[in-house]
């Protein structure tokens, strides 16, 4: 028995430092101490420098008095509002941008992508060439394409474009009416909700009834007679509430109405178109990741071109498609931080500018790097959540 | 880093400069993450071993800091840092220039990347406290004033007549405060086109992207030559606010501001004396017992030792730049385009707000 025991410890003694458990253990907690002292060091050196040179920290001046004012400010914001408020401001502006420019880059990217697999020889040819020009051309030149090239060399605003439906168009932006919802018109929003509820009500219906005996349902054009009919139908029947309020001319530019600047529009087309190139490629890659024999099994099934890629390649080809399509969506997010370059005031630019006014270096970099870092992660998790509700289910 | 910038920025690609825009404040964290946390040396010891002063100016504003057509930095802020490398190296051209916008100026200075900072800088409370900066005085009294294209707007020949306009500022100054204040105080509306650089400032301007600009009034005159029809544009005569610009340095290094800040007074006590850069070496002869003493020719002076520089220190910085009066005509006076009266820069003399404390 005692024998027995020594032999057990023996090996075990003598392959301490051998053992591969204990020696990546070892490593691994090696490597963490090494990180944290790391990051201790740098915010130890930083805290004492700082105070070394006098200057103020911590992050008591989002509560100070900002001063300057923004030039869009999608919620209420003047000079009075806090710093604080001003980065918000800023964070909004980015979110709105970033996600107008997911969805318009997404189906450009989306046509493009199935254009270039077209088999009509100029469709494919225009949007090879397109995907060949934006992808080679650094996004910053993209904006300042749209910019400096296309909407600085609109007219002033006493020679304005005239729009269709009392919009105008001019180096300053697009001025649209803007609708002034007046006593009632909430019925008009209960109008839109309520189509869009029964919409999604019928196509489940008819989707079933399809499974169920095979007859289809003309789901689109009750759709779209529901979501515009309700809600007309409650603007007349609540007295015609809404009126609009026209931009006018006045001393120095068009007044009133609602003024899409053209700062926003750059970004917002440069990120869009920039980033519809890589998504194309994307699309194009995961059309032709699908077996050819999903597309021929389902023409001889008797499916037409387009309802084949659209119930049998398509599909199938998301499953390739979203992971790079999220990495996508993250690079027109960041991108969108070349805002500065045009003057529109995205995250990046108002904290900046509370950074140069309050001097607060360290403190707003901190932010702005914990704010984009939310974004991004947010939206990866986002979408492993779609790519796992799309991912094959294997029965 | 120094040398990542020191590059005419507009000559370069846009692309690079707005790369660096963002990298600017996280490399002026990182700075201040890893500079060593044990008490460095003091300023002049470092420049004295590097050789050369980093002065920190602007990206280009005609008569205070921007490169000619040979790339040699000209204008009232560069001489100064001349001025002072002539005071600790005897050699005026013994200075390195890094140019900064308007946000990246402080995390540049604060980090140690310039030695001095002398960019039009306006001396506020807040910049001289909470931002561990210390102002060495006014090289320039100037006052926030607008500028409007006359041809476009005939009518308009005062600020109070700006009400709904469109007015391009450059972010992250003290411009872009005083123009909410003036707007709100006057209960006016207008829309701030806002840019980083002043050369997107400018560029917005002149292609009617707003109908306003405003900056400091000196910058409206040097501005308004760059622009594609000069005599169309007028400033406006409202004077919207005080802006004392002046060469900043960290706090910490009471050495080192001094030899500045008496650099500044020795320019204004030159022009006092009538000490210019062609009769300085005659002067050194003068009879007159306080400008020996300026200049250093007392018996046993200790006037330049004490400061930590030697003691014909003034002759130096004479030689290299001139006096005060002298630097002021070259580089917006009436020796350059910009043609700026002396107004209440003169000396306290002549009915101006330039005074220097005794040399002595």
């Amino acid at each position: 028995m005692a024998s027995q025991e020594v032999l057990r410890e023996a090996p075990s003694r003598a392959s301490l430092i051998n053992d591969p458990k204990v020696r990546s253990i070892f490593y691994q907690c090696l490597v963490v101490a090494l990180l944290v002292s790391g990051v201790w060091w740098i915010v130890h050196n930083t805290i004492v420098n700082l105070t070394n040179l006098h200057i103020a920290s911590g992050f008591g001046f989002l509560k100070g008095r900002a001063g300057f004012d923004i030039s869009d400010t999608p919620i209420a914001y003047t000079s009075d509002s806090t710093y604080g408020r001003a980065i918000i401001v800023g964070l909004i502006n980015t979110l709105i941008v970033a996600f107008v420019g997911i969805i318009t880059a997404t189906i450009i990217g989306f046509v493009v992508g199935i254009g270039r697999l077209s088999k009509n020889w100029l469709i494919q040819k225009i949007c090879t060439v397109y995907v060949e020009v934006f992808r080679n051309i650094p996004p910053l030149l993209v904006i300042f394409f749209w910019y400096s090239g296309v909407l600085a060399v609109l007219p002033t605003p006493k020679e304005s474009i005239h729009l269709p439906f009392g919009s105008f168009l001019n180096q300053r932006g697009i001025y649209f009416p803007r609708a002034i919802w007046g006593d009632g018109s909430w019925l008009i929003l209960v109008g839109l909700l309520v189509g869009i509820a029964m919409s999604w009500f019928v196509a489940q219906k008819a989707k079933q009834r399809q499974m169920a005996t095979g007859q289809q349902f003309p789901v689109f054009w009750t759709s779209l007679a529901l979501i515009v009919g309700l809600p007309l139908l409650a603007y007349v029947l609540s007295g015609f509430p809404v009126t609009f309020d026209f931009p006018k001319q006045s001393t120095f530019n068009l007044s009133g109405g609602f003024v899409v600047k053209p700062e926003f529009l750059s970004l917002y087309l440069a990120l869009s178109f920039y980033t519809a190139a890589f998504i194309s490629e994307i699309v194009r890659a995961g059309i032709r990741g699908v077996a050819k024999g999903q597309s021929e099994a389902s023409a001889a099934l008797g499916l037409r071109s387009g309802q084949a890629l659209r119930l049998v390649v398509v599909p199938q080809a998301m499953r390739i498609v979203i992971p790079p399509l999220a990495s996508q969506y993250l690079n027109l997010t960041k991108n969108s931080s070349l805002a500065i370059a045009i003057g529109y005031p995205d995250l990046t630019a108002t904290t900046g500018t509370v950074l140069n006014q309050t001097g607060q270096a360290v403190e707003c970099v901190v932010i702005m790097m914990v704010i984009y870092l939310t974004i991004s992660i947010l939206t990866s998790l986002l979408m492993n959540w779609f790519n796992a509700k799309m991912a094959l289910v294997e029965r | 880093m120094g040398k990542r910038i020191r590059v005419c920025l507009k000559n370069r690609e846009k692309g690079l400069w707005v790369m660096k825009h963002i990298a600017i404040g996280i490399l002026g964290a990182a700075t201040l993450g890893l500079m060593a946390s044990a008490a460095s040396a003091t300023t002049l010891d470092t420049v004295k071993a590097k050789g050369f002063i980093q002065c920190g100016v602007s990206t280009g504003l005609a008569g205070f800091s921007a490169p000619d057509d040979k790339g040699d930095w000209q204008g009232i802020d560069a001489d100064f840092c001349r001025a002072v490398a002539a005071a600790v190296f005897g050699d005026g051209t013994k200075v390195k220039f890094t140019p900064l916008s308007a946000k990246e100026r402080f995390t540049a200075l604060q980090s140690g990347e310039v030695d001095i900072l002398s960019r039009n800088t306006t001396w506020t409370i807040n910049r001289d406290t909470a931002l561990g900066l210390n102002f060495v005085g006014v090289t320039y009294y100037d006052g926030q004033g607008f500028m409007i294209n006359a041809k476009k707007l005939p009518g308009v020949n005062s600020a109070l007549q700006l009400s709904g306009a469109a007015v391009c500022v450059q972010s992250g100054t003290t411009t872009e405060l005083n123009l909410a204040d003036y707007f709100k105080a006057n209960k006016m509306e207008y829309n701030p086109v806002v840019f980083e650089k002043l050369e997107e400032v400018n560029a917005a301007y002149d292609a009617g992207r707003c109908d306003v600009y405003t900056t400091d009034q000196s910058g409206l005159y040097g501005i308004r030559l760059t622009l594609a029809s000069p005599a169309d544009h007028v400033v406006l005569p409202e004077i919207i606010s005080k802006e004392p610009l002046g060469p900043a340095v960290r706090q910490g290094d009471d050495q080192w501001y001094h030899i500045v800040k008496w650099t500044y007074f020795a320019l204004l006590q030159a022009e006092e004396l009538g000490i210019t850069k062609a009769n300085v070496d005659e002067m050194k002869n003068s009879p007159s017992p306080e400008i020996k003493r300026v200049l250093g020719q007392e018996a046993d002076t200790k006037i330049g030792t004490d400061l930590g520089v030697s003691n014909d220190w003034v002759v130096n910085i004479v030689k290299a730049v001139g006096n005060y009066g002298e630097l002021f005509d070259r580089n917006v006076g009436s020796g350059s385009p910009l043609k700026i009266a002396r107004g209440i820069n003169a000396l306290w003399t002549k009915g101006g707000l330039q005074y220097a404390p005794p040399i002595r």
